[in-house]
Formats: structure tokens, sequence, C-alpha cells
């Protein structure tokens, strides 16, 4: 599964599940940049088949909604949606 | 203009004349724009930016542009889940328009029955059945829906029995 990697400060594992489409997505992703820490990111729209399934089990595991963008940080907490304050607060 | 321009500038007078707004944010606009283009172009069909689209158009259906929820996310959020729709308020800069919960059953069924919640129950005593398009309202009572919206130029599959 091919994971995009932005370096940046370490904060633990942040995992960010989006969509290549979604303006939402993208603010999160840009926003994320902007804070200067290190994380990965997927377009799950453009995953096909066996590796697109695979991949939303794990979305639907953190958010049962399946909805984008989903942020799971540090394998324990999951952040669903542009939520500028609550992205911060976790990531402070 | 580029394609991005020519499709903003549809949905923006479309939007106008049957009583909708547009995202006043325009890069916000645009970038939604341009995604609605890159859905058409490997899709065939304007399935939502912002969901998973399967990229079968039966089973997009409900999330095609506008999708079936934006009234009742406008009514509630004043703004569609993507927020290319909003309300007059966030059109004139009174409020902001912010990220909201899809309400998109994740039910197939559900999506059904949301749709023909939307559509009524049906009345008796009609010489014709009467066909809502679900992305301008317009309705037109003949036995079937029109191939295409005379209003809004959408496909005969984006109308719904309403009467």
């Amino acid at each position: 599964m091919k994971f995009e990697k932005v370096e940046g400060v370490d904060k633990g594992k942040i995992v960010l599940y989006a969509l290549s489409t979604c303006v939402w997505c993208k603010r999160t992703k840009q926003f994320l940049s902007n804070l200067g820490v290190k994380f990965e990111y997927i377009f799950v729209d453009l995953l096909q088949g066996t590796e697109r399934d695979s991949i939303m089990k794990d979305v639907e595991k953190w958010n049962p909604r399946c909805s984008f963008p989903t942020m799971v940080i540090g394998d324990s907490k999951c952040i669903v949606g542009f939520k500028e304050d609550e992205i911060r607060e976790a990531l402070k | 203009m580029s394609d991005t321009q020519n499709l903003f500038a549809k949905l923006d007078s479309d939007a106008r004349k049957n009583g909708y707004f547009l995202n006043p944010d325009s890069a916000f606009t645009m970038e939604l724009v341009e995604g609605l283009l890159a859905n058409e172009k490997r899709f065939g069909h304007q399935a939502c930016p912002c969901r998973l689209a399967d990229g079968n158009r039966q089973e997009d259906l409900d999330i095609i542009c506008p999708c079936d929820y934006r009234d009742a996310d406008l009514d509630d959020f004043g703004a569609c889940y993507c927020a290319l729709y909003v309300s007059k308020d966030i059109a004139e800069g009174k409020a902001k328009a912010e990220p909201l919960p899809d309400r998109r059953p994740m039910k197939r069924d559900e999506r059904q029955q949301f749709r023909e919640k939307k559509a009524g129950t049906g009345a008796s005593g009609l010489s014709h059945p009467v066909w809502r398009c679900r992305v301008c309202g317009y309705l037109a009572a003949r036995d079937e829906p029109p191939g295409v919206c005379p209003i809004c130029k959408a496909t005969k599959d984006r109308f719904d029995r309403f009467m």
C-alpha cells in the first residue's frame, strides 16, 4: 500500500485517509503541512479493487461512517473532518 | 474559458435561477468544480467530490451532484456536505461554512428509502403521475419523466415520482 510521506516534526504516527477530489481533505493535508508535523496520507479514491477494500476496512475501524478526511493519530485517536482546533489540540 | 470556468459559470447561473447559492469562497468552489470534472472524466458522471464514489452510475445515483442530501443539509447546516452549495447567509458572508457529518445512509436500501420519503407517498385521483427533478425542483405531470429536464437539462434518471 503506497502511503505518501510528508517529512516534519515527529509527533508519533499520523495517518490521513483522504480523497483526491475532496476540498476538505486538501485543507486538512495543507493544515498538517503548515503545522510542520510528520505524517503520511493516501488518496483512497485512486485505489482499486482489493487494495481499496483493504484500506476501507482500516478506515471503517476508526470511522464506521467511512467519510473523509479520516485522520488517525498514534493508532489511538481518530479525527473525522477538517477540524482545525481538534487537530491542533491533539498534536500539541 | 477553461472547462473549470465553464462548469463554474453554468453551476453558478443554474444556482441563481433556482434559488441556490454557491460558496462565495471562489478558490474553494473552483477546487470542488475541478473535483466534479475529475469525476466526470473517470466515471462519466459528476459524483460528489467529497464522498468515495463507486464509479458505477447506478450505485452513485444518490451522490451525483447536486446530491439527494443537499436540500436537507442546507436546511440543517446551511451548506451541503461539500459546501459547494450554501445558505444565503453564508453566500453573503454573514456566516461561515463548517464541515458537517455525512447523512448519506451506509446501506443501499436506506438510500432508496431516503429518496422515497422525499418523494412522498403519492396522491390518488390525478390524471397523470407527477415527476420531480431532483436537481432543480421542476415538476412534470406526465406518464414518464422527460428525457431531459427542460429547465436545468438534468437527465431522466435524476427525476423522482413526486405525486
